[in-house]
Order: C-alpha cells, then structure tokens, then sequence
C-alpha cells in the first residue's frame, strides 16, 4: 500500500518538479556556472585558446600563436564575433579592447609585425592575460567582486584604492539591511504584543490595518512614498506648517527616504509572525505569575519575551532577507550612494551585459541569504505558514 | 502609552496610501498638497492611456494564467506531498520553498539569463512561467495545511462503498481542501499580480504589466495619473484581501 502510494506521491508532484527545474533550478544554477566560466576567448578565437593552454608560460609565446591571433582577430572581426571577447579582456584590463579591434584591423599574422604594430604584444603580461583567459574557468569576478585581483604573477591582491566597489557595497547592503530589520523588529514588538492582548474585534480591526498595506503591492506603496516625499509633498508641507523647517528639503534620493519606505513596505512582514506567535501565549501564565508577585517586567522578560521570540525571530529573518536583495526602494527614492546589491546586478545585466559579473555578485548575495537561512533555520517554515494563519 | 505607540505605527502603515488618495482627485497639474480643487480628470486619462490599459490587460491575462497554473500544480504537489512517505519527503518541501526565500532579484538575473537562450523574453508565457516559479510555494503551503489530518483512509472507504477514485476524490477530498486551494489561488494571483523584479527584465514594452508600468511612469514624467493608477491598484489588493479572507473564513 506504502509502496503504491509513494507512486502516486511522485506522479503527483512530477509535474512542478519539472517546471521549476526549467524555470529555477536550472537558471539559478547556470548562473553558478556562469559567475566562475570564461568561454569568450575559447569560442572566438578557439585555435589561439588551445595553443595557449599548451603554452608553459615562460618566455615569449611560441610564432605559431602569434599566426594563431593574427588570422582569428581578423576573422572574428569580419564575423562580427570580436565583441565579446575583447569586452572581455577590457574588463580585465582596459585598454585590450583597441588593441585587439586595431590588431584585427591591420590583419597582421607574424611576431615581428604584431610586436611591431603594438609593442603590447611583446609583452609577458599581456600573453600571461591571454592565457588566463583561455581556460575554462576564471575566478576572475568572484575575486573582483570582492575587491581582488589577480596580478601577472597570479598572486591575489586588492585592487588599487580607486577601483574598490564591492566590498563598500556589500557592507552598505548589510548595513541598510540591518537597520530596516532592527528598526523593524522595534516596532513590530509592542504592535503584534498590543493586537494579541487586544479583545477579537479590536484586534480584527488593528490585524486589518496590518494586513491591508501588506497585500497592497510593493511598487504601490513605493510611489506612494515617492509622492509624499516630493517637494510640494505632503511630509514637506507638514514639515513646513509645523515651523520644524523654514522651507521644503529635499527627501527624494536620501537614506533616510530609502530606510523609511523600506521599513514601511517591510513592517507587516516583522508584525504577522510576532502576532501569530504572541496570540498562543497562555494569558494564564501572565496571571499566574503576576498572583505570585512577579513585577511587571520581570512576568515580560521570564515569560512573554522568551515565549515570543521564535516569531521574533523569524520575521527579523525573513525581513533581513528581503531587505538584503531590495532592488525598488533605492531605485526609485535613493540617491547613488544609497544603491544596494541588487541594483548593480541589475546594471551589469542590463546596462553592461556583464554576465559573468553580474553572476558572480548574485552568488554572494546567494551565499549571504544562505547565511542568515542556516542561522534562521526551522524558524522560516513558521513565518511562511504566519501568513495564512495571521 | 504603549497602545498608543502601537495604534500610531498602524497609522503609520495606512498613511502612505490615505495620503495618496485625495491627490488622485486633484484638479491640478502638480502633485501639490493639498491638492486644489476635485476632479476625475486623472483616473480619465488612467482609462484612456494606451500604455495603462495594456498594462492592466497584461496583467490581468498574467495574473489569471499563473493562478490557474499555480493552483493547480500547486495542489497536485501537495496532495503528493501528503501522501509521500518515501524519505526526502522534507527535501522536497524545502526544495519548493526554495523560489520564496531566494532574492528575487537573483531569481530575476536567472530567468532572464535562462530564458534569453530559449527566447521566452518579450513573451506574456515566459512571465506566466517565471510568476507561476514564485507563485507556487503559497498554493502548495496553503493546500498542505489543509490537508494535514486529512487521513487517507477516508478515500479507501469511499473506494469500498463503491466510489469510483474519481468520485473519491470530487466528494471526499475536494471539499475538505477546498479552502486551502482557494487560498492559494488567491495568493498565486496576488504573488503574480505584484511582482515586478523579473517583469523589470524578461517583459518587453509590449508586456509590461501595472507594477511595471508604474516604474516607468515614476521614473519618465511624474504626473497624478500615476496617484489614480495607484488607487486602483489599491482597491485591487482590498478585492484581493477580501477574497483571501472569505477564503480562510470557509476554513
């Protein structure tokens, strides 16, 4: 019988299986691969690629690879295959791109007359640059995406002061991440306590105001913000009327506009759980500690607090993972400086087509989200079943 | 005092939208508060706006097409789920939550990256496969909660008065987890009808969705149609809310 419902089991759950295999799993593991894969000079030029592999790195390059890039620039270039590869090496390092298009152009295919049209390609580094290129793999955006850089002697080092990005970056989503879940967690507490204790229609009517903003979509509740804050806006207006500032100051493009909106658009995701949890503490217990004279704060902290804290807990998680991977918010109502993660993998997807840099900042971002779920972890299927039971 | 502080931050939550609402009525150009005058001028040109009403109707098609595929997907899984008794049983379940606590924004990168290969970008069925990814963990929640004490026993005594497995099924189990599907349908719909990171990449112009289109509309030229379409969408989620709560109330 077990046996015969296991085969049903699986016959029942084949088909979602399969559609997020192709719809999630499998993109979300291409985009693994792609962070660590570095086939653009292998598919452009696959006859330099292979030479170079055999190369031992020592000295000048053999003629042959020198034939090699000569004929398979110029061919790439009259295909219309150049692009790629010499995006490529200009990230890697800037300058490549006009060296290649200009060596393509001239179609020359002998040391003498590559050294001769660029003295570059009589230079180690820029063969040693090649042939790290040529592999499968590169760590090349992982380590940039961690402010490294491989130098010519394949040494890892920090990139030089001005080039530094990431790890600012990555701090400053930590940082923002955790100041809207702190924030978040200050106000949820004494809102999901007070629902809790609150008689059923009260507590309907206060539950519905959590619960109407939170189906209301993120992107409503954005722009709402984004017209409050505006210059004329409300908050200005108010701000004004209540003689705290002489004229309107601009909101729109600071932290402070994306922090507010971000806790605003995140609160009921931090209230449900809390509530859900506070709501099946045994008032009883409360009374109970209260007749053998337990003073008010000593019943909260021995009691409700640590009884409470699994849904705490759990929406501070899940609040904190959301906030991490935020794209909208800073988008529409932060200034440069207020730019998370997520937007600059929405840059090198879109803007750039840096694939493989925006794969290698997704996996960390992966990897972080990982990190805060392995902390969090048998609080989360809590939060999920929260939001229906809220 | 502290119900006080308490009924301030669920002031604090309705504000934005409260706030909102009297400048989608205003008669003036700017979105000045307070607004002057009263006039349905904006929620006119809402209506007679080609790239709003596209919008809408992508997102109506989108959001229904990813109910429909969700729920029932969703629910086959569960059903399977409760059922299972192989080990990898929690494997799996954690596998199909996998889509909610992964950023979006990452799932976003992948699907375009995956679907740019197969040429599922700039199509309404590339967003209806990508919604229906991060919609289905909701339907298969919903439909397990449900299920859970529902003991299978019950569909073998109706197999041995004579029911057909079929009829097993319609009389015997549907109507047990019914609330729980159509809760989940409500939260697939409201899931795809929201989204909006992976519609900003695999939607063309021709796909844009409301979300979408209000992105656009804050970012080019702010004006108070964007305040109406916002209502709008408001009194969508309300319907919305309403739906879920009729849902759970049937429980």
């Amino acid at each position: 019988m077990a046996r015969r419902h296991n085969r049903l089991a699986a016959l029942l759950l084949a088909p979602l299986l399969l559609l997020l295999c192709g719809s999630f799993f499998i993109p979300v593991a291409r985009i693994l691969v792609t962070a660590v894969a570095d086939p653009e000079l292998s598919e452009a030029l696959p006859r330099t690629a292979a030479l170079l592999r055999g190369w031992d790195g020592q000295g000048p390059p053999p003629e042959p690879v020198f034939v090699a890039i000569g004929e398979e620039l110029a061919a790439a270039l009259r295909d219309r295959r150049i692009g790629r590869v010499a995006q490529r090496l200009n990230f890697e390092q800037s300058g490549m791109r006009s060296l290649l298009l200009r060596t393509a152009r001239a179609g020359v295919t002998s040391r003498a007359a590559l050294v001769a049209l660029d003295a570059r390609w009589g230079a180690p580094e820029t063969w040693t640059l090649l042939r790290g290129a040529a592999g499968p793999a590169t760590g090349l955006y992982l380590l940039r995406a961690l402010d490294l850089v491989r130098s010519p002697d394949g040494a890892i080092q920090p990139v030089p002061k001005d080039d530094a990005l990431y790890r600012t970056l990555f701090l400053r989503t930590l940082w923002i991440a955790l100041v809207v879940t702190a924030i978040c967690v200050v106000l949820a507490y004494p809102v999901a306590a007070v629902l809790a204790g609150l008689p059923p229609r009260w507590s309907r009517i206060g539950m519905l105001l959590v619960l109407v903003p939170f189906w209301t979509s993120v992107l409503v509740r954005t722009t709402a913000w984004f017209v409050l804050l505006q210059r004329e806006g409300p908050l200005n207006a108010a701000l004004v009327a209540l003689g705290l500032v002489d004229q309107p100051v601009q909101l729109i493009g600071t932290r402070f506009a994306v922090v507010l909106a971000m806790v605003h658009v995140l609160l009921p995701f931090a209230i449900l759980p809390a509530y859900s949890v506070m709501k099946r503490i045994d008032p009883a217990l409360m009374r109970a500690a209260a007749s053998l004279g337990a003073p008010g704060w000593w019943r909260f902290l021995a009691i409700h607090l640590p009884l409470s804290l699994p849904g705490v807990a759990a929406g501070a998680a899940f609040v904190f993972l959301l906030s991490a991977g935020y794209f909208i918010t800073p988008a529409l109502l932060g200034g440069p400086q207020d730019q998370m993660v997520a937007s600059f993998i929405a840059f090198f997807m879109n803007q750039t087509v840096n694939w493989g840099m925006a794969s290698a900042l997704a996996c960390l971002l992966l990897a972080m989200a990982g990190a805060v779920l392995a902390l969090a972890r048998g609080l989360l299927p809590g939060v999920l079943s929260g939001r229906f039971r809220a | 005092m502290r119900r006080i502080f308490a009924w301030a931050v669920l002031l604090f939550l309705m504000a934005p939208m409260l706030a909102v609402v009297p400048l989608s009525f205003s008669g003036s150009e700017v979105l000045r508060f307070p607004p002057e005058g009263f006039s349905w001028r904006w929620y006119v040109a809402f209506f007679a706006s080609d790239r709003w009403l596209l919008a809408s109707r992508n997102s109506l098609i989108v959001a229904s097409a990813v109910a429909v595929v969700a729920t029932l997907l969703g629910t086959l899984a569960a059903l399977g789920l409760h059922l299972a008794r192989f080990r990898g049983r929690g494997l799996i379940l954690a596998l199909l939550a996998m889509p909610i606590v992964t950023p979006s924004i990452v799932t976003a990168a992948a699907v375009f990256f995956a679907f740019s290969v197969v040429g599922l970008t700039g199509s309404l069925v590339g967003l209806v496969l990508a919604h229906t990814v991060i919609a289905v963990p909701f339907v298969v929640i919903a439909v397990l909660a449900s299920v859970q004490g529902f003991d299978p026993v019950l569909l073998r005594a109706a197999a041995g008065l004579g029911a057909s497995p079929a009829a097993a099924f319609r009389r015997v189990m549907l109507p047990l987890i019914a609330p729980g599907v159509a809760t989940g349908a409500v939260f697939a719909f409201a899931t795809s009808f929201d989204e909006f990171i992976i519609t900003l990449f695999i939607a063309g112009p021709g796909q844009f969705t409301l979300p979408r289109q209000m992105y656009a509309s804050v970012r080019e030229f702010l004006d108070p149609t964007i305040c109406a379409a916002a209502v709008l969408l408001f009194l969508c989620s309300l319907v919305l809310l309403l739906l879920s709560e009729a849902a759970r109330g049937r429980r």
